[in-house]
């Protein structure tokens, strides 16, 4: 089952801006309790400049997709046992770990979901920005700090200077965040991973993150990979989407051809359970305003059916479903999906 | 910070103020005092000649006034005459700490030496068979006692060499002098150096495990730089806690090495004058070791400050 490789085709055709392809990725977990396929097959490639999101519920594999792609997936238990990782002309799995260590934070950077507990509490700000730029640029010490203040200042920062010298732990949320964002982006890396960037913080800050996040690639070119579950986010952040399932893609398309015309089942219920507000309401969803949830959980990656895994939570699955998986394949244009029986002439619900 | 340390100053002043009555009164709840034991060695019991004894070292009066005239005394500097020698107790006490001294410095050097760098060595490797060897050989150091650990290594001195280093209170140089005490110091540090050891990796697996660390490694950051920057210094918060217990304990590992290996420090000293009930000098000697506890354990929370910025000692 894992000799397919879905979508690997499929893709768009590659251009000369592409700065990222990922073909046919698997990431495995060797557990005690079995074989966890956490990633299996993904595929997807990034052009410069380019916001894509990922989505999905947790545990669907998005957060190991990028853990992988940087290389830092725990081994053991994890593993990346299949696929190519191409950033540029490089391919990273044939990389050893100290010319992969040149490219994490240089060339690939990101950003993790919990401000507080991923920046090192014994270290000023500075030190930690300064850190990569020593690292991947000669910087001296000095001129580190400079670009580490700098660097503060463009995330929006204030009193840079003073808040470089200060501790995590003397900076608010969205100020860790912030600083985050500054330490990632200070070599100006190619591609820019953000995992749950703002689902930590309070929803006034989730907006000013995602607009510096949003300025800060637009301004150096830096392709965005958008991890998330927030659809909300993912209507207003990203370009392309690609919604996984149980370590699968199940579909991907333009952000707003998805959002009116989901093609899977799943895609459809994840709509369909973002809350909206009465005005919008009338476009689509249940007449009587509930919202409405996908039955049943996500199923355990080590114990997954034999045909389609989302098929037991599905409202139209039938007989084939349980059976084999569905091909993933371009059902309309520049709309992939791997279903049997796709919603068709649905707007959005 | 200032408001800190004139707090925490009069803390520990109440703190040895506390020892102080504790000390005194235990003491004095040990059955006899040196007037029953010279009489009771003697074989007869003059009961006369005992009072009058009892009177010159000022055993008679009651124990509160006994107390006052030792506080009195120390505020002064005097510390009394020792009941055994006669001499001043400080002229007793003083020069036998530098050896003390020197022996527990080194103890405490040689554990945290080899604790805290094989204890990060450990987590790193964990599960693997030096990590496992580093578990073994730790945990017989917990086991052995300092004692058996200093007879051990002087039969095995007599088995190789055919002698034994003699403690000699001018060994020429400083380095003849370390060389000499390592041995004893070994042997006390040992059993602290597994537990550092123990402790460190511990802790570092703990903070290897944090999210900092992976951040770290996002960064382009090499293992040495992820291990010892950013993961010791998280790790070593409650290490330095232990080294500071582990000080104080020092003292109860040097009373039989000091015996073992014949060394005339103030540990056996003390233990000599505990079987003399030689007030003057036990009260005073534990009063000193009280100081150095409190003192370092300031120190230790010093340290604290020092190493996570989380801790400031405001308000």
């Amino acid at each position: 089952m894992a000799a397919v490789a879905p979508g690997a085709a499929a893709q768009p055709s590659p251009s000369s801006t592409q700065v990222l392809e990922v073909a046919n990725l698997q990431t495995y977990f060797y557990t005690r309790g079995g074989l966890v396929k956490a990633v299996d097959g993904v595929s997807f490639s990034l052009v410069r400049g380019e916001t894509l999101a990922i989505v999905g519920e947790s545990g669907c594999g998005k957060s190991v997709t990028a853990l992988s792609l940087m290389r830092l997936v725990a081994d053991p238990p994890g593993r990346i046992v299949g696929g190519s990782l191409r950033l540029g002309s490089t391919d990273l799995l044939r990389l050893d770990e100290a010319a992969m260590r040149d490219i994490r934070g240089n060339r690939i950077a990101m950003i993790f979901q919990e401000p507080m507990t991923s920046l090192n509490p014994v270290m000023t700000i500075a030190r930690q920005i300064s850190e990569a730029l020593m690292l991947h640029q000669n910087l001296s010490r000095g001129a580190a700090l400079v670009r580490s203040i700098e660097m503060l200042h463009l995330v929006g920062i204030p009193e840079p200077a003073q808040r470089a010298k200060e501790y995590p732990h003397q900076l608010s949320g969205g100020m860790r965040q912030r600083a985050m964002i500054a330490m990632a982006v200070a070599c100006n890396p190619e591609v820019l991973i953000a995992d749950e960037p703002t689902s930590a913080l309070d929803v006034t800050i989730q907006a000013q993150i995602l607009e510096v996040i949003a300025k800060l690639r637009r301004e150096l070119g830096t392709a965005l990979i958008l991890i998330t579950h927030d659809l909300g986010i993912v209507a207003e952040t990203a370009e392309r989407v690609i919604v996984m399932y149980a370590g699968r893609k199940v579909e991907e398309a333009a952000v707003g051809r998805l959002f009116a015309r989901p093609l899977h089942p799943y895609t459809s219920g994840l709509i369909h359970s973002i809350p909206r507000l009465a005005l919008m309401r009338r476009e689509s969803g249940p007449a009587d305003g509930r919202l409405l949830e996908i039955p049943g959980m996500v199923p355990a990656l080590s114990n997954l059916p034999p045909g389609c895994s989302f098929a037991p939570r599905c409202a139209h699955a039938s007989e084939l479903c349980r059976r084999e998986y569905p091909p993933y394949e371009e059902k309309r244009p520049g709309q992939w999906a791997a279903c049997w029986h796709p919603v068709v002439g649905d707007s959005g619900g | 910070m200032g408001a800190y340390l004139v707090r925490r100053s009069f803390l520990m002043v109440l703190t040895l103020f506390g020892m102080s009555v504790l000390i005194f009164v235990m003491l004095r709840l040990v059955p006899g005092n040196i007037t029953d034991i010279i009489f009771d060695s003697a074989g007869f019991v003059n009961e006369k000649q005992k009072k009058k004894i009892e009177q010159q070292l000022g055993l008679d009066k009651p124990i509160v006034t006994q107390y006052a005239n030792w506080i009195a005394g120390l505020a002064k500097g005097d510390l009394g005459y020792a009941y055994v020698s006669e001499k001043p107790a400080i002229d007793e006490i003083l020069p036998r700490i530098p050896v003390t001294a020197k022996l527990a410095v080194l103890a405490l050097v040689f554990s945290v030496l080899f604790g805290v760098p094989l204890g990060v060595i450990s987590a790193v490797r964990q599960n693997t068979a030096l990590d496992y060897c580093l578990r073994v050989v730790s945990l017989s150091g917990l086991s052995l006692p300092s004692f058996w650990l200093g007879l051990l290594i002087l039969m095995a001195f007599v088995q190789w060499f055919g002698w034994i280093p003699i403690y000699q209170s001018d060994p020429g140089s400083l380095w003849k002098e370390i060389a000499l005490l390592s041995i004893p110091a070994a042997a006390v540090g040992f059993r602290s150096s597994a537990l550092l050891m123990r402790l460190t990796r511990s802790s570092m697996l703990e903070v290897l495990r944090q999210d900092y660390i992976r951040t770290a490694r996002a960064k382009g950051a090499s293992d040495q730089v992820v291990n010892y920057d950013h993961g010791l210094r998280n790790a070593m918060l409650p290490v330095v806690t232990i080294i500071g217990v582990e000080a104080a304990f020092l003292i109860g590992g040097l009373i039989v090495t000091e015996t073992v290996f014949n060394i005339p420090g103030v540990a056996r000293f003390l233990v000599e004058a505990i079987r003399w009930r030689d007030y003057p000098i036990v009260q005073n000697l534990v009063m000193f070791i009280a100081i150095v506890v409190v003192v370092v354990n300031f120190l230790v929370d010093m340290t604290y400050a020092m190493l996570d910025p989380r801790i400031r000692y405001e308000s």
